[in-house]
């Protein structure tokens, strides 16, 4: 390769360089440095990361974190992949791009407010209480808000709209003659999806899934508003360490471990499903 | 250079251009840059000294004075001239080197309610660095048509099973500690590690008739909405705003005691514009101010002068003329060691994840 050449080629990569090493690899060494400095004491040490793993509330955090993002992952695949079908086999094409507007509707809510109005729904004198009560199918209403639940809702709802996007556009890409082909095989429609469909839509869901991870499990808007504060997830023990005491030891400590969560689950998906073909 | 001053710098450093960006954005050398709770930014507080004196107020919202101080950290020298604070993290912006002293013959000192100047937290050396502009309860409020107002009285609420799911948690560890050191006969200004234990023990059964642990807005939310009937460490400042929409939402000062709150203002040693910082501090200390302040729309609190200048209705809303009896029963926040701070701080998370 030619020395011309070489420099064309960095100066092409040089601003996505910069970009990276401005605004993330060099915040990321101040907070690894930050996370080593522990708030009140003046040597290096690795507390802030050895509190995480001896209190055991810390460590309910992130196994709250897992749980709710796991289970928020699985059910936005299970209800985006039947409504990505529908989109992409059952509506007719002139309709497909009105409907896809509507699926992605809810996107131009402010997330906030979105959260906010699921309280509203889910609250005691809400709109589902007070439906199941009026009905007679509930004698008192019940805790919907504030709750567990109430998170993966919020979280689902707006997850659900990314998976679809993401499904619906790898059902899109793949060929009919897929279908014929094993459908001229004696392939039944639900061994044609089993085996032939669903394998070559895996890549598109475990991208959909895992940006629903990595979203998921760092929001502190979601947890903070609807699970009424029942539980820790990370975002919000991280903020904790923040707001009175300002200990951004503690707080670099542990978003690092989270960020080394979404490396792992990166690198599990990554393996697994070799997501750079996609 | 210590290794805590290295990494501050670091920090200072990765957010540059945020703090280039507040710089760019504090306008004028005549403006005043405030950083301040939500109650300051009110423009029906703002605009009559705005008006009077031609200065723009620039207001900058903070929760917390760690993030509150790690604004100023973040910014340059002098980008800052006054700042509200809790008043007893007055000292941490002292040991930090950042207040200005202020001048006691140039404010209303007489007029505020001696208990709430609490000089322990904001003079030192014989000087004054915050003066206190605003206070109130953290206590018990509570929907009167739906509980018993007699159960309110006391402290005992905190772990009364009647009011099992019917009751929400204020989200501010150092206050609610507080109700529940004075609930089991401690001082929240004693308290020391060995007393950790039966705090948790308080709080644990608070927590398990807990529908909530609720921060500012949503605390309000959730009495105003029905979602709770009974707020532990709420107190006038949740609901004295709503108390016209809803005049059921009251607050006790149990015989107990409550944990009185206080904020006070206090001006950078660097600010660009000190004149201007001390009118907008007499502003807020003189009874216009003062009433402004009392009834921001943000929170209600207690004026901390005696002459503020409230309608009857307000100062009713408020309970202005039973103030020396509350205060007589109130304690201030913990102020715990460092170490202390962070051992409350893990006692709360133990409560809020405990299931």
């Amino acid at each position: 390769m030619s020395a011309s050449v070489n420099r064309i080629g960095w100066a092409s990569v040089s601003p996505a360089l910069l970009w990276t090493l401005v605004f993330f690899a060099a915040p990321f060494a101040a907070m690894a440095l930050v996370s080593l400095s522990p708030k009140g004491e003046d040597g290096w040490s690795l507390a802030a990361y050895g509190q995480f793993f001896t209190n055991p509330s810390y460590w309910r955090a992130l196994t709250n974190s897992l749980e709710v993002t796991l289970a928020v992952t699985v059910l936005s695949v299970l209800l985006a992949y039947p409504f990505a079908w529908i989109l992409a086999f059952l509506v007719p094409e002139r309709w497909q791009r009105l409907a896809l507007m509507l699926a992605v509707l809810p996107f131009w809510t402010s997330y906030v407010v979105r959260s906010y109005s699921w309280l509203l729904v889910l609250a005691e004198k809400g709109v589902i209480n007070a439906s199941l009560t009026s009905l007679g199918i509930l004698g008192e209403p019940v805790q919907l808000a504030n709750t567990r639940m109430a998170t993966v809702t919020g979280f689902v709802h707006f997850f659900v709209m990314l998976l679809t996007l993401t499904i619906y556009a790898n059902l899109k890409q793949l060929s009919p003659n897929y279908r014929k082909a094993a459908a001229d095989l004696g392939a039944s429609g639900l061994q044609s999806f089993v085996h032939v469909i669903l394998p070559l839509t895996l890549p598109g869901i475990m991208v959909g899934a895992f940006l629903t991870f990595v979203l998921a499990i760092g929001d502190y808007i979601t947890p903070q508003i609807l699970g009424g504060n029942n539980e820790l997830l990370m975002p919000q023990l991280i903020m904790m360490q923040i707001g009175r005491r300002g200990d951004f030891a503690s707080a670099s400590a542990l978003s690092l471990i989270l960020m080394a969560v979404v490396t792992v689950a990166y690198l599990v998906c990554a393996r697994w499903l070799k997501i750079e073909r996609t | 250079m210590t290794n805590a001053r290295i990494s501050r710098r670091l920090l200072g450093a990765s957010v540059a251009a945020l703090a280039f960006m507040a710089s760019y954005a504090a306008a004028g050398a005549a403006d005043l840059n405030a950083l301040v709770w939500c109650d300051h930014s009110d423009p029906n507080l703002l605009k009559p000294f705005e008006d009077a004196t031609g200065i723009k107020v620039n207001v900058k919202e903070f929760e917390g004075t760690g993030a509150g101080l790690a604004i100023v950290e973040q910014s340059q020298p002098g980008d800052w001239d006054v700042m509200v604070v809790d008043t007893v993290d007055v000292r941490r912006g002292v040991e930090r080197g950042l207040f200005e002293p202020l001048p006691e013959d140039q404010l209303p000192i007489a007029d505020i309610f001696p208990e709430v100047l609490m000089d322990q937290h904001s003079r030192f050396d014989g000087k004054r660095y915050g003066i206190t502009e605003k206070f109130g309860y953290n206590t018990i409020s509570f929907n009167k048509a739906k509980v018993n107002p007699a159960d309110m009285q006391s402290l005992a609420v905190l772990g009364n099973d009647a009011y099992k799911g019917r009751v929400a948690i204020y989200d501010y560890y150092l206050p609610v500690i507080g109700l529940a050191a004075m609930a089991i006969g401690k001082k929240t200004a004693d308290l020391t590690e060995a007393d950790l234990p039966a705090l948790k023990e308080v709080l644990l059964k608070m927590k398990a008739n807990a529908k909530a642990v609720t921060d500012v807005v949503a605390s309000q939310t959730a009495l105003a909405t029905g979602e709770a009937d009974v707020l532990i460490g709420g107190g006038e400042w949740v609901t004295a705003g709503i108390a016209r929409e809803n005049p059921d939402l009251d607050f006790s000062i149990p015989e107990e005691g409550a944990v009185l709150w206080s904020q006070s203002l206090a001006m950078f040693k660097d600010s660009r514009n000190k004149d201007a910082a001390l009118k907008f501090i007499q502003y807020i200390l003189s009874p216009e101010g003062q009433a402004r302040l009392a009834t921001s729309s943000c929170y209600w609190g207690m004026p901390a002068s005696k002459q503020a200048a409230l309608s009857a209705d307000q100062k009713k809303i408020l309970r202005f003329d039973e103030q020396p009896a509350f205060l007589a029963r109130a304690q201030g926040y913990p102020a715990p060691s460092e170490e202390l701070d962070k051992k409350m701080q893990d006692l709360w998370t133990e409560m809020i994840q405990a299931q």
